[in-house]
């Protein structure tokens, strides 16, 4: 703390005018049950200042990054999450993550209430996140949009929950890969030059089980009086490396195995700059490398997890930081948990199976699923069920907007009560659309997308939770903002899904068009034919000595011969 | 079409069919016949080629080594088979669990409707084992499976063996892009079926099963080993599925263009490639090999565990390994090289199989005939059904227009009322529905009054019904409407033959072999089928004789010739498969014979004794 000191007063000097901000960094390290070891960066930008604020234009910038500043006060984003994910997180073998995201890319965003077109905004932001994310953000239109009326609430300061102004939408399909990782990187103070950000080195963090970036931005209180508001930007990073594969059957791990590369100093930019541990499952089985002193606590999604911490801020923690050998064990199961398939076969119908666990020995609580699924699945609303317990479980509030061929998703959200240690499984049947032949994909026989759906729950807790906002916690303890003691926020995602559509085969359309041209011109031809033409009775002609001798008697001028 | 707006020229055409219309059929018959036989000469079919791009042009290089291991691993695994007397769950669990896959079971129950004589079971109980391999970075929307049955005895333990190393390996690799499910069902087909019931969430077939708990997505293409010895000599492929479906043919391409890679002796239908097209032995030799294909396919019957999967739309054959040419030897290493091989292609996927053909005809591994070439041969038979059908058309109608030319309206000759076709169409349908239910249901009375056993008595009861349904339509049919008239059993002719024209053609498009076996037994009599015939050819070429011929065919064609009461038994337990087929996996053929081509074969056996 003390050495950051000069450093901030030093620029403050430079800067006179510029308000206040502050970046802090952290990597918290938990090994996983399933012998896997979860990485979890976060990095959190506070600039007490308004970009919404009218006739402010905010044009220094200094820690917070330009390019999105300068966005949010374009677009009047009033809040903006949005995720990138390679992979599944597997709630069952992992538990909960810290952030939780869904595979590909995930978007949402609440507008300023000032706003008019709000669709408008949406898309031209799109286009622009796609730029600055190097990401197929533009893909993102009106039929992938929705807007939740209850799932996705502001997360900052604000309590307006007009859902007119929130936009939600999800790409499965996205593939995040080093493109992405490059321009979220910049976004940081000190890039990829010191700090926790040397480790991420792409060619490892691709080498894992599950990697996953995101960015938030907020409005939030600048102090505990909330007498006025900070923008909040945090970007994370969640990786799960496997133990199995690269690890050769050793569960021993160090920093340099993971990232191949060791941490030198902490960014000077940042005010705070933590490694954390999670020693709780079993401490004395765990020998590190170096030991630290400094052990801190947490309360983080319902349990109290115990942390080594080590301070990148202090000198003395450079020198050895290079190796954790680390013992695991077995973990708590989730409290919640969920999956989806498609059941039946053919493809003409098929049903969407929601299944959700909850895995409270004795607590029932409700959860919020949301479900928003393309219009080509088109989805028998009458068929939904909802049953826990082989019972029917009537949920205390449906919202559903059915989709409008071409132009919008179904949007489902219900509220279900799920009782105490039990599977509830919602299932709804759809049939699947006959595209027209340039709305396929290129490549249509791979299947098309459905999006993941997002269950919502506040868990009973089993540990009490702190509900004053400190400074001192922990970034990754304080992410969602706790209101009650007894519960926390889970925000669970299922898997997306891959639904083949009926295709037709596209590899003969030159066959096609000349058959079906053939078959026209032919059956319709010669069908006309026999429809408009008129028939008589043909006349024998008469023999030949006949018609001479017609031709003698007209000569003559007598009647003729019949 | 202006040939047919002119009525004089209209009149020529349909003079010199019915004038040559005996001729041209048996032209047409006989061209059918020749043209299918031709199929199989080499110089008339294409040579197989791989049409997707995804698996041809990235060539992959097998590093799998641990063939040894899987052989002591094969015994380990027999002596918990032994130990646990059946599958040996807990075992398998825990091997799995060790290397490193998330493990799940299902359980299921199945009460067969009789007993399987042939397999010694009834009530049928078993515990299917699964192992995921999740892809890393994969969302869980897509997978292959691998599978094995846990077979009883002695057989297919390397099978087990196998996949388990192949898990160990694949678990270690990164370049997994969809979920790998390694699946060991008990009871072969039953498993199989209860797991992609459970899997799909569907219950088309009574099933009682556990539901599963792990699921990786839709399932792209799957895999079934059958490898019951140390040493391999060869290795078979097995196409053919249910209802005669048959998976994409690059499955079949993948499989060919491996065994060439690592050198391995590849057959199907068990029988091995030849080079000498041009000699007769050779020539022979191909068509053997369709044959069998046409056989097999036509019962539709699963031959492996892969063609459950088909109805779900999974492309899937089994590999199977053989033991009998001694002279080659191939050790596990290599055919887990293959399966790796296979696999890893499989995985480069980006969409569904669908490139290549869906409806094909193998007289060799190397050589293929596709639908546009096989076609033909069936047309030619089909026709001929039209042709009778135009003849007899020409004739009902020409003394009604001979009435109309003439100066008395009033003496038409009395058309055969819709009654007269109807009550035969109906009596003999209602047959066909006996003889799909009566056997089954049944059963237990036919215990009680006779000393057979359960599967004796619903085979002897279809048969008895059968044969009681060659007594029953003329009889009624007589007693209905008195002395038949010529033009009642024309009229007749014409609808059965139109009717069987439509089912044969709908059986052909969905399963060739099948709609073609019988158009080679019925058309001829129904063709030529008047009140005069003997009724003696007739049940000669009735569908229960067919079956029989198959029977015998097909023993002949797999070199294992049966005698005249072997046959016999083997048409009884033919039987009461493809009753037991039909009723736990869902194959169409026997409804297909006992609802609809049994009544119309018993429509044209009513014409026999019209008068």
């Amino acid at each position: 703390l003390d050495s950051r000191l000069p450093l901030v007063i030093f620029l403050h000097a430079l800067t006179p005018a510029a308000a206040r901000d502050e970046f802090q960094e952290e990597l918290v390290i938990r090994p996983l049950h399933s012998g896997d070891i979860y990485a979890s960066f976060q990095f959190r930008t506070l600039w007490d200042t308004d970009f919404l604020q009218e006739g402010q234009k905010v044009s220094h910038y200094r820690l917070f990054p330009k390019s999105l500043g300068q966005v949010l006060s374009k677009f009047s984003v009033r809040e903006l999450h949005i995720s990138f994910s390679q992979g599944f997180w597997r709630t069952m073998q992992w538990g909960q993550p810290f952030i939780p995201s869904p595979p590909g890319a995930e978007l949402w965003v609440w507008f300023h209430d000032t706003v008019s077109d709000v669709d408008g905004n949406w898309k031209e932001l799109t286009n622009v996140l796609s730029g600055i994310f190097c990401a197929s953000l533009n893909f993102i239109d009106l039929t992938n949009t929705v807007q939740p009326s209850a799932s996705f609430k502001p997360l900052g300061l604000g309590n307006a929950t007009d859902h007119r102004f929130l936009r939600y939408a999800t790409l499965p399909r996205e593939i995040v890969c080093t493109e992405n990782l490059t321009p979220w990187k910049k976004l940081l103070p000190c890039g990829s030059k010191a700090g926790l950000a040397v480790l991420m080195k792409s060619e490892k963090l691709f080498h894992s089980s599950f990697h996953s970036q995101a960015v938030h931005i907020r409005p939030i209180c600048q102090d505990e009086q909330c007498s006025s508001k900070a923008w909040e930007l945090r970007q994370t990073l969640n990786v799960v490396f496997d133990l199995h594969t690269s690890g050769q059957g050793k569960k021993e791990w160090s920093l340099f195995k993971m990232f191949s590369r060791t941490l030198t100093e902490a960014c000077p930019l940042a005010s705070s700059s933590k490694v954390y541990v999670d020693i709780t499952d079993n401490p004395e089985l765990f020998e590190l490398s170096p030991a630290t002193p400094l052990l801190g606590q947490a309360v983080v999604l319902g349990d109290r997890r115990t942390y080594s911490v080590y301070d990148l801020s202090r000198a003395e923690t450079f020198g050895q930081l290079r190796s954790f050998n680390l013992l695991l064990r077995d973990m708590l199961r989730p409290l919640l948990h969920a999956e989806r398939y498609v059941a039946g076969f053919g493809l003409q119908t098929g049903e969407i199976h929601t299944v959700i666990y909850n895995n409270h020995p004795y607590r029932a609580f409700p959860v919020l699923l949301m479900d928003s699924v393309p219009w080509y699945l088109q989805l028998y609303i009458h068929t939904l069920t909802v049953t826990s317990k082989s019972r029917d479980n009537k949920p205390s509030y449906i919202h559903y907007q059915p989709a409008k061929d071409r132009h919008r998703p179904h949007l489902l959200e219900m509220l279900i009560q799920l009782p105490p240690h039990s599977m509830t499984e919602v299932t709804v049947q759809f049939e699947r659309a006959l595209l027209k032949w340039t709305e396929y994909t290129p490549d249509p026989n791979h299947g098309f997308y459905v999006g993941s759906s997002v269950v919502s729950a506040l868990v009973p807790s089993m540990v009490a939770m702190r509900t004053n906002f400190t400074q001192d916690q922990p970034l990754f303890s304080s992410f969602v903002p706790v209101k009650e003691e007894s519960s926390y926020f889970v925000r669970v995602y299922t898997e997306p899904l891959l639904v083949n559509l009926p295709t037709p085969d596209f590899s003969m359309p030159y066959n096609v068009i000349c058959l079906t041209c053939t078959v026209v011109a032919v059956g319709y031809g010669s069908f006309y034919n026999l429809l408009t033409r008129t028939f008589q009775v043909d006349e024998p002609s008469p023999p030949l000595s006949k018609r001479l001798a017609n031709l003698i008697r007209r000569i003559r001028g007598v009647p003729l011969l019949t | 079409m202006g040939l047919l707006s002119d009525p004089s020229r209209r009149k020529v055409l349909t003079g010199l069919l019915t004038r040559l219309n005996t001729p041209i059929c048996i032209v047409c018959y006989l061209a059918g016949i020749v043209w299918f036989m031709g199929l199989a000469f080499e110089p008339f079919t294409l040579r197989t080629y791989m049409s997707e791009n995804a698996m041809g042009s990235t060539m992959v290089e097998e590093r799998f080594s641990s063939g040894e291991r899987a052989l002591s691993l094969a015994k380990e695994f027999d002596a918990h088979k032994r130990k646990a007397g059946g599958m040996p769950v807990e075992w398998l669990v825990k091997a799995m669990q060790s290397r490193g896959l998330e493990v799940f079971t299902q359980s299921f129950s199945r009460k067969l409707p009789f007993p399987d004589e042939n397999k010694e079971r009834y009530m049928v109980r078993g515990t299917n084992v699964y192992g995921i391999l999740r892809a890393p970075r994969a969302p869980r929307t897509e997978a292959l499976v691998i599978t094995a049955p846990c077979s009883p005895g002695n057989t297919n333990n390397q099978a087990v063996a196998l996949l388990l190393a192949l898990a160990q390996y694949f678990r270690n690799q990164i370049y997994w892009a969809k979920d790998i499910i390694f699946l060991v069902n008990e009871h072969d087909l039953i498993g199989t079926q209860a797991w992609l019931e459970g899997y799909h969430h569907t219950n088309i077939t009574e099933y009682i099963s556990g539901s599963l708990r792990g699921r990786a997505g839709s399932i792209q293409a799957a895999l079934s080993l059958e490898l019951s010895s140390d040493v391999i000599t060869s290795l078979d492929l097995v196409l053919e599925g249910l209802n005669g479906q048959l998976p994409n043919l690059d499955l079949a391409n993948l499989f060919y263009a491996f065994c060439q890679k690592l050198g391995v002796l590849c057959t199907i239908q068990g029988k091995l490639q030849r080079n000498d097209w041009d000699t007769a032995e050779g020539y022979t030799h191909a068509a053997q090999t369709m044959m069998l294909m046409v056989l097999k396919q036509a019962c539709g019957r699963s031959w492996g565990d892969h063609g459950l999967f088909l109805r779900y739309h999974i492309e899937a054959a089994s590999v199977r390994g053989i033991n009998s040419f001694r002279h080659y030897k191939t050790d596990a290493t290599t055919i887990g090289r293959l399966l790796e091989g296979m696999v890893r292609k499989l995985n480069n996927l980006l969409e569904r199989l669908h490139q290549s053909y869906f409806f094909y005809l193998l007289p060799s591994l190397s050589r293929f005939v596709s639908i546009g070439y096989y076609m033909p041969a069936f047309g030619l038979l089909a026709v001929i059904l039209l042709l009778r059908a135009l003849d007899l058309w020409v004739h009902l109608g020409a003394p009604a227009l001979a009435a109309v030319d003439g100066v008395t309206e009033a003496e038409q000759p009395s058309s055969p009322g819709v009654l007269t076709v109807l009550t035969p169409v109906v009596i003999s349908h209602l047959t066909g529905v006996a003889l799909y239910l009566l056997p089954v249901h049944l059963q237990e009375m036919a215990v009680e009054h006779f000393p057979v056993s359960e599967t004796e008595a619903v085979v002897l009861t279809a048969i008895a019904i059968y044969t009681a349904g060659l007594a029953l339509p003329h009889n009624t049919q007589r007693l209905l409407s008195g002395e038949g008239t010529e033009q009642g059993w024309k009229v007749l002719k014409l609808t059965a033959l139109l009717y069987l024209a439509v089912l044969l053609g709908c059986t052909a498009l969905i399963n060739f072999s099948l709609g073609f076996i019988l158009a080679v037994t019925l058309v001829p009599i129904t063709a030529s089928i008047t009140p005069a015939l003997y009724a003696l050819v007739m049940v000669l070429l009735s569908p229960a004789f067919t079956i029989l011929y198959c029977v015998f065919i097909y023993q002949e064609l797999i070199e294992a010739p049966v005698s005249v009461s072997e046959g016999w038994m083997l048409f009884l337990s033919v039987i009461s498969q493809g009753i037991l087929d039909h009723a736990l996996y869902g194959s169409l053929v026997y409804p297909l014979l006992a609802l609809f081509i049994y009544p119309c074969w018993l429509m044209f056996w009513n014409i026999l004794f019209w008068n």
